[in-house]
């Protein structure tokens, strides 16, 4: 069977947090008139909070590699990128180019920071631009690196992809497990468990009360105790916040520093929007009208994910928690 | 292209597969806010003011660079669309620092309009830019506390001078420091920026100095572009033609004289016919290419020195004009020429760095002009003294420089110095004029124009060129094929002098083509329509302009090869 349909048979989506079905890209590539086509590994996993990336190329390297096999015997005339955050890239470089030296396989170690693990920004940044995103259309399964068809998929889709090509995918996924645990890191369980059960399964589950910030440490959407019978979205993070010991204002800082450093600048929303939280936050008084203003006009009207993923926590942690 | 049907806010619209939501909504009088596009740029979409619904998303998606596609469903105005473009503009206002009272933009502030539409407050957050730099080049000043990041200042700039620095909230638009860029004055970014955050030197406080001296003669003189342009500035439609209500306007200020630059065009024409026949018949620095834009002049000056001796040396229709007064017309008329103040209305802001030009001064020690406003000092400058252009009894420019050819109009469109050049080349060559003079060809806003014309037994072959960067794309078909054409007419503006830096605001494709058609309307309509039978110019060179080396000293000049100007910091856009 063509490894596309396998990959749809199998229901994979994206891990690199926006869940998209990963058939559906790798057929785009597939189909998109080009004569030569990218396949790129989205290594760049920067968000806090989330470590699965690191584990698979810690712990299975050989896998990840065999993913990209199968890209590259998927797509004609393909070359692959496999393009990692810096410390990752430093510290895996000299296995991977071991283990990938009979493909047409580069390493590139990430010249930015967090946004670049935003596909058209990734380009941008190969194609020695500014680290900003593009506008879509064209999505780089059309037009991506050098202009050509190109296949974006995370680091952890690529390991999955080996494991569809062996029939050994069970719908299963990595979670990273942080914050106020004992028993923090990455584990392996279906996608189908509950955020209660791998908490418990983990032997994680607090006693005393708590909420948890699910998908990733920046982005990643703020749930309550009664809302654990959810799955875990986004890049797979569960990370748990100890209710007495967590500062509410001290927490959305965090969040917004990581912003403010990561934002490119291009759009307003973001670029002023982040600005101004940071100085509505350093106010003793919080004004939560124009906090809510801004997150309203991130959430619609940013121009990358990057935008939307600030909205993410706030919107949450707004009222639950706030 | 795909015919597709779409619907917005409710009702159906045909549109052509690949147009954007905004373009549709444009052409069929629906109203979306935006202020990071601009027509002549690519959609940035980062002010996300032009956002809309669109069925099936979840989010509002940005109308300027989205495109339609067959039964897309567009909702423009609706309570969260309001919301987010209110919030969004607080944030843009956030940015900017106000000074409307001297603002470039005040008559055509989006700002403040959709402010009032959106009920935003302008002082939502504090002015975070209040400590950013204002820097001055050439004449052209950026302040950088009233920007907005929009960027289309940087994609305008046909040099690349303009750099985008730094991420996050520290972006920053700069000029560039880097030793093989230079401004070339063009002042396209004045006309792009949606905030007037650019701004030409003294484009405010030095309008009224050139009055202040009552014991001088002070003579005005305006530029052929001026006269279909300057109107909108008080309400008219783009392309209404009003030469003669600004005569009046002028005589009402107090200038001594009033005299038209395009009178001055026809002696430009004169001589430019004459070199481009000589050169042709020698075959000595070929092509040549046309010489009276200041901006496409300091470009080949300092990015392409080695075709500077393919420039003719015939000086711009202005600096000839202020020579003739400061020469012929003070001995005419017994006026020291050190008593005479040539102010110049152009178009244009890089006028404004020609008329400092060391090699422009005559024989005399006099610069030929003094001072020069763009098209949109000049009528800041009615409009201080109450003087509507709409209600004013029209009177006539004044004898002898009142009264030019069709041809001397023209030089405001690309293509119109060539063909004015034309027509008295043509006569010169061939010992009669054409039957018919126009030169249609050559016309239109096409950034490149290449054509065959005959010229009696020869073949001329020539480029029309508006825009540097189609220029700089001709220069480099040229390093190339060195032969490739007889002439080149180059504007650096996109449509010429129509669409230039000193215009008003805005300046849109649109816009430009109806200033364009309004000058080739008064060349169609004028009996005399060439350079070489304007009897003012005729009689000049029976009495003054008798021999070479006169001619030479007035009329002509020579270029160099320039070294990076000075970015200068200045305290505030005031220049103190």
């Amino acid at each position: 069977m063509n490894i596309i349909q396998k990959i749809k048979d199998a229901k994979l989506t994206g891990r690199g947090g926006a869940g998209f079905p990963t058939w559906q890209k790798w057929e785009a590539v597939k189909n998109a008139p080009g004569e030569k086509k990218y396949i790129i590994v989205n290594g760049s996993e920067g968000e806090p909070g989330v470590l699965k990336d690191g584990f698979i190329l810690e712990n299975y390297p050989e896998e990840l590699i065999n993913g990209v096999k199968v890209a590259l015997e998927t797509f004609e005339n393909s070359e692959a990128y496999i393009y990692l955050r810096k410390d990752y890239y430093d510290k895996y470089k000299s296995k991977l180019v071991e283990l990938s030296r009979d493909f047409s396989i580069t390493l590139t170690r990430e010249p930015g920071g967090y946004l670049c693990g935003e596909e058209s920004t990734l380009i941008e940044s190969i194609e020695g631009n500014r680290f900003e995103p593009r506008d879509k259309p064209p999505f780089p399964t059309e037009k991506g690196l050098f202009g050509m068809p190109t296949l974006v998929n995370n680091l952890e889709t690529f390991y999955w992809i080996s494991k569809i090509a062996k029939d050994e995918y069970h719908s299963n996924r990595f979670y990273s497990l942080s914050g106020d645990i004992a028993n923090p890191g990455v584990f392996e369980f279906s996608e189908d468990l509950s955020i209660e059960k791998i908490l418990k399964e983990t032997n994680n589950f607090p006693e005393k009360e708590f909420f948890v910030q699910v998908g990733g440490g920046a982005s990643g959407i703020i749930l309550t105790r009664e809302e654990l019978e959810n799955k875990v979205t986004g890049a797979g993070a569960i990370i748990v916040y100890d209710k007495e010991k967590t500062d509410p204002k001290a927490l959305m800082k965090k969040w917004i520093d990581f912003y403010f450093n990561e934002n490119c600048g291009k759009c307003v929303p973001c670029r002023e929007g982040v600005y101004r939280i940071k100085e509505l936050l350093e106010n003793d008084n919080l004004d939560l009208e124009k906090l809510k203003d801004i997150v309203f006009v991130l959430e619609e009207t940013s121009f990358c994910p990057l935008g939307k993923g600030v909205a993410m926590p706030f919107e949450g942690f707004l009222g639950k928690i706030y | 292209m795909e015919k597709v049907t779409i619907k917005i806010d409710g009702k159906d619209y045909q549109a052509e597969e690949g147009d954007t939501i905004l373009k549709i909504a444009h052409k069929n009088g629906i109203k979306i806010p935006s202020l990071c596009f601009h027509p002549d740029a690519k959609a940035r979409s980062n002010c996300r003011m032009c956002v809309v619904e669109i069925k099936g998303n979840k989010n509002l998606q940005t109308s300027c660079s989205t495109k339609v596609t067959e039964g897309m469903e567009i909702i423009t105005d609706s309570g969260r669309i309001k919301r987010a473009r209110k919030i969004n503009l607080e944030l843009i206002f956030s940015q900017h620092q106000e000074e409307c009272d001297d603002c470039v933009s005040l008559d055509s502030c989006r700002l403040l309009k959709y402010q009032k539409e959106f009920g935003a407050e302008i002082n939502k957050f504090p002015d975070r830019k209040k400590n950013r730099k204002i820097v001055q080049t050439g004449p052209i000043v950026f302040d950088w506390t009233k920007c907005i990041d929009c960027r289309l200042c940087a994609d305008v700039c046909p040099v690349e001078f303009l750099e985008v620095e730094n991420r996050g909230a520290d972006i920053a638009i700069e000029a560039s420091s880097d030793e093989k860029k230079e401004c070339i004055n063009c002042g396209q970014c004045i006309v792009h920026c949606p905030v007037g955050a650019i701004e030409a030197e003294g484009e405010f406080e030095e309008i009224e100095k050139p009055l202040a001296d009552k014991s001088k003669t002070v003579i005005i003189q305006f530029a052929p572009a001026i006269r279909s342009s300057i109107g909108e500035e008080f309400g008219m439609e783009a392309g209404s033609i009003v030469t003669d209500q600004m005569v009046a306007g002028m005589k009402k200020l107090g200038f001594s004289k009033v005299f038209d630059t395009s009178v001055a065009a026809d002696f430009t024409t004169y001589e430019e016919a004459q070199e481009l026949l000589e050169r042709v018949k020698t075959g000595k620095n070929l092509p040549a290419f046309s010489s009276c834009c200041p901006a496409w002049v300091k470009f080949l000056e300092f990015y392409y020195p080695e075709f500077i001796h393919n420039l003719c040396t015939s000086r711009s229709p202005q600096i000839m004009m202020g020579g003739i007064l400061k020469t012929y017309w003070a001995k005419e008329n017994n006026v020291d020429p050190k008593d005479i103040i040539v102010v110049s209305v152009m178009p244009c802001t890089a006028k404004k760095f020609e008329v400092k030009r060391e090699e422009m001064k005559l024989e005399n020690g006099c610069f030929p002009v003094d001072y020069v406003l763009t098209t949109r000092e000049m009528a800041r400058l009615f409009k201080k003294h109450n003087i509507d252009l709409k209600n004013i009894e029209p009177e006539k420019a004044d004898n002898p420089f009142g009264d030019p050819s069709g041809a001397g109009v023209i030089y405001g469109a690309s293509g119109g110095v060539f063909e004015s050049a034309f027509r008295t080349a043509y006569f010169m060559a061939t010992g009669k004029n054409m039957e018919n003079v126009d030169v249609k060809e050559i016309r239109g806003l096409e950034g490149i124009k290449i054509k065959e014309l005959k010229l009696g037994d020869t073949i001329l072959k020539v480029a029309v060129v508006s825009g540097i960067k189609n220029a700089q794309k001709m220069l480099e078909e040229l390093k190339k094929n060195p032969s490739a054409f007889h002439a080149m007419e180059v504007m650096a503006c996109p449509g010429g002098c129509i669409g230039g830096g000193g215009q008003p605001i805005p300046n849109t494709p649109e816009i430009r083509k109806k200033r364009a058609q309004a000058l080739y309307q008064v060349d169609a309509e004028k009996k005399m329509r060439l350079a070489h039978e304007n009897p003012s110019v005729l009689e000049a060179y029976e009495k003054h302009f008798t021999d070479k080396e006169i001619i030479h000293k007035v009329l002509h000049t020579s270029y160099q090869q320039r070294k990076k100007s000075e970015v200068k910091e200045l305290k505030s856009s005031r220049g103190d």
